[in-house]
């Protein structure tokens, strides 16, 4: 009886973080599409309801409405497959994250490597649905995808443990909470720099969209697909992207803490910062999609391969170094 | 409960996927059982308690090795006609090599003999006093083995440089961006704030002349047109 209730129980707080998750990915997209249009003198979406606040909805229907097409080339199981992984490869990183001081599914003592894990496995879903579209269009966007979030993920992995040395965890909440008074952007501020473009290039944004390019590889690898199976991995995407600026501000921008630790900013309570900083890294990617040209492929690795991995594995040194030199270490 | 068919579900799953990564015909669904295969020793571990060898099994494993295996067999050029050509003729000799292999295997295992404490350390994490098992595989590594891991590493980093060495060739033709220069060079362009309209007439750049009010056509009649 106990293990039906706790199952019910998990349930039900899946469904209050995924429902609102989804509401968020739809008016993302709004976000991005009228931040995008006041950057450049546009209005944005405007014709459906009240300032285009239904356009999402209208979106996401027109996907529904539309026929599911499986090329005969293609290797359906695998098609099929690939945008469900990516789908769920965008939710279950939610798990972990702690929302508040115990708000959290999942309090694990290795959430950060969890959500490492899972961020590596992001590349699946777009190799996947490459390989099986049997085009070479998508197949070129799914080698550029795996080999630039192979790359990344390398200089994202040493920036998290000049984190980690810092707040001497690997759990989430331990990592937030090793960051009240001082909070890790403040020393940390060439790897928070470093980890917002690495970021950018994980999820596959611009400027280092390589793998959906439109002018060269007609959008990549999800070009053969259509319907809610695109709608699929548009909503991973944008998925991705909202758990990606969490980790940021549980990372480096203290989580669900107040900026500062007396009255007016502590009535406000903790999810609504955390809901605050992650807009905020949003705006970041919404704002570098405005402003950046795309970057070129070779140039691409060589940022990633020359230049943020020796800048943080120096800066991991450096970490380790300043710690014990000024017996700073955590314990 | 949960936990025993917890148990049960991985195990069948990661022994399912097993065969399957050997059985498919097709090399790519090879490759993706297997990831399947490593998920679910990881979900093992978990259970066994050992939730940062499970976390390291999927960053490691599946996040990058296996990445890798599927860029490779997804770029083979395979003709699966020609790959079981041959089954028929050499079947024998498999079955003969396999035979041999199993044998010894059984011999192995028959004359295992488990040390007299080790089912007493069996499935036990390393936890003396409530410290984590990332702690304890720190401690362990950094700690009490810190020579023979520095060793390892040393190693690991050797094969690296033997491998760069064994690839770079410095080709004479080869074209090299050199983005120290790209960066250093000034001059060419200059960026100002400049009031609308004056810059017209600072830089001395002309409005592009109008174009000329178009002239009625001219056509010589020359007697054989070609109408």
């Amino acid at each position: 009886m106990a293990e039906v209730l706790y199952v019910a129980q998990t349930v039900v707080i899946v469904l209050l973080i995924v429902v609102p998750l989804l509401l968020g990915v739809a008016y993302l997209t709004y976000a991005e599409r009228k931040v995008i249009g006041a950057m450049q003198l546009r209005q944005g979406p405007m014709t459906v309801g009240p300032w285009g606040l239904l356009q999402p909805l209208a979106d996401g229907l027109k996907l529904f409405l539309k026929e599911t097409v499986v090329p005969s080339g293609a290797n359906r199981g695998i098609f099929i497959l690939a945008p469900m992984v990516t789908f769920i490869l965008a939710l279950i990183g939610w798990a972990v994250i702690p929302f508040g001081d115990g708000l959290v599914l999942a309090d694990i003592n290795v959430g950060v490597l969890y959500l490492f894990a899972i961020s590596s496995l992001g590349v699946y879903g777009i190799i996947m649905a490459g390989w099986a579209s049997n085009s070479r269009y998508a197949f070129l966007g799914a080698l550029r995808s795996s080999a630039q979030m192979v790359s990344y993920e390398i200089s994202i992995g040493l920036i998290i443990i000049s984190v980690l040395l810092t707040a001497g965890s690997l759990n989430l909440s331990a990592i937030v909470r090793a960051q009240e008074g001082l909070w890790f952007v403040i020393p940390h501020f060439p790897m928070f720099m470093l980890f917002l473009a690495s970021m950018l290039a994980e999820t596959n944004r611009h400027p280092f969209d390589l793998p959906e390019d439109e002018a060269s590889l007609v959008t990549g690898y999800n070009v053969e697909y259509s319907s809610m199976a695109f709608a699929l991995f548009f909503l991973g995407e944008y998925a991705n992207m909202i758990l990606m600026a969490a980790i940021c501000s549980i990372l480096f921008l203290g989580g669900w803490l107040a900026p500062f630790g007396f009255v007016p900013f502590t009535w406000i309570p903790g999810p609504i910062w955390f809901i605050l900083k992650i807009c905020a890294v949003l705006f970041i990617f919404i704002w570098a999609r405005a402003t950046l040209p795309r970057y070129r492929y070779d140039q691409l690795m060589r940022l990633g391969w020359k230049v943020f991995l020796p800048l943080s594995l120096l800066w991991v040194v450096v970490t380790s170094g300043v710690l014990v030199a000024f017996d700073l270490l955590p314990r | 409960m949960i936990a025993g068919l917890a148990f049960y579900l991985f195990a069948g799953i990661l022994i399912a996927s097993a065969v399957m990564v050997v059985t498919s015909r097709n090399p790519v669904h090879g490759v993706l059982f297997l990831i399947l295969a490593f998920f679910n020793a990881a979900a093992l571990f978990l259970i066994a308690g050992a939730e940062f060898l499970a976390m390291i099994l999927v960053i490691v494993y599946v996040g990058a090795v296996a990445v890798l295996f599927l860029f490779v067999v997804m770029m083979l050029d395979i003709d699966f006609a020609r790959l079981r050509e041959g089954f028929r003729r050499n079947a024998p000799l498999g079955l003969v090599i396999g035979g041999i292999l199993l044998i010894e295997l059984l011999l192995v295992a028959a004359a295992w003999r488990f040390a007299p404490e080790a089912a007493a350390l069996r499935l036990q994490p390393v936890q003396p006093d409530g410290v984590t098992n990332t702690e304890a595989l720190g401690r362990v590594l950094y700690t009490d083995y810190v020579y023979a891991f520095q060793i390892a590493g040393l190693i690991l980093l050797v094969a690296m440089i033997g491998a760069i060495v064994l690839t770079l060739r410095d080709r004479p033709t080869a074209k090299r961006q050199d983005v120290a220069a790209q960066i250093a060079r000034s001059g060419s362009v200059v960026t100002r704030r400049v009031p609308i309209g004056a810059g017209l007439a600072e830089t001395g750049i002309a409005r592009p002349p109008l174009p000329e009010a178009p002239k009625p056509k001219q056509v010589e009649h020359q007697g054989g047109g070609h109408h």
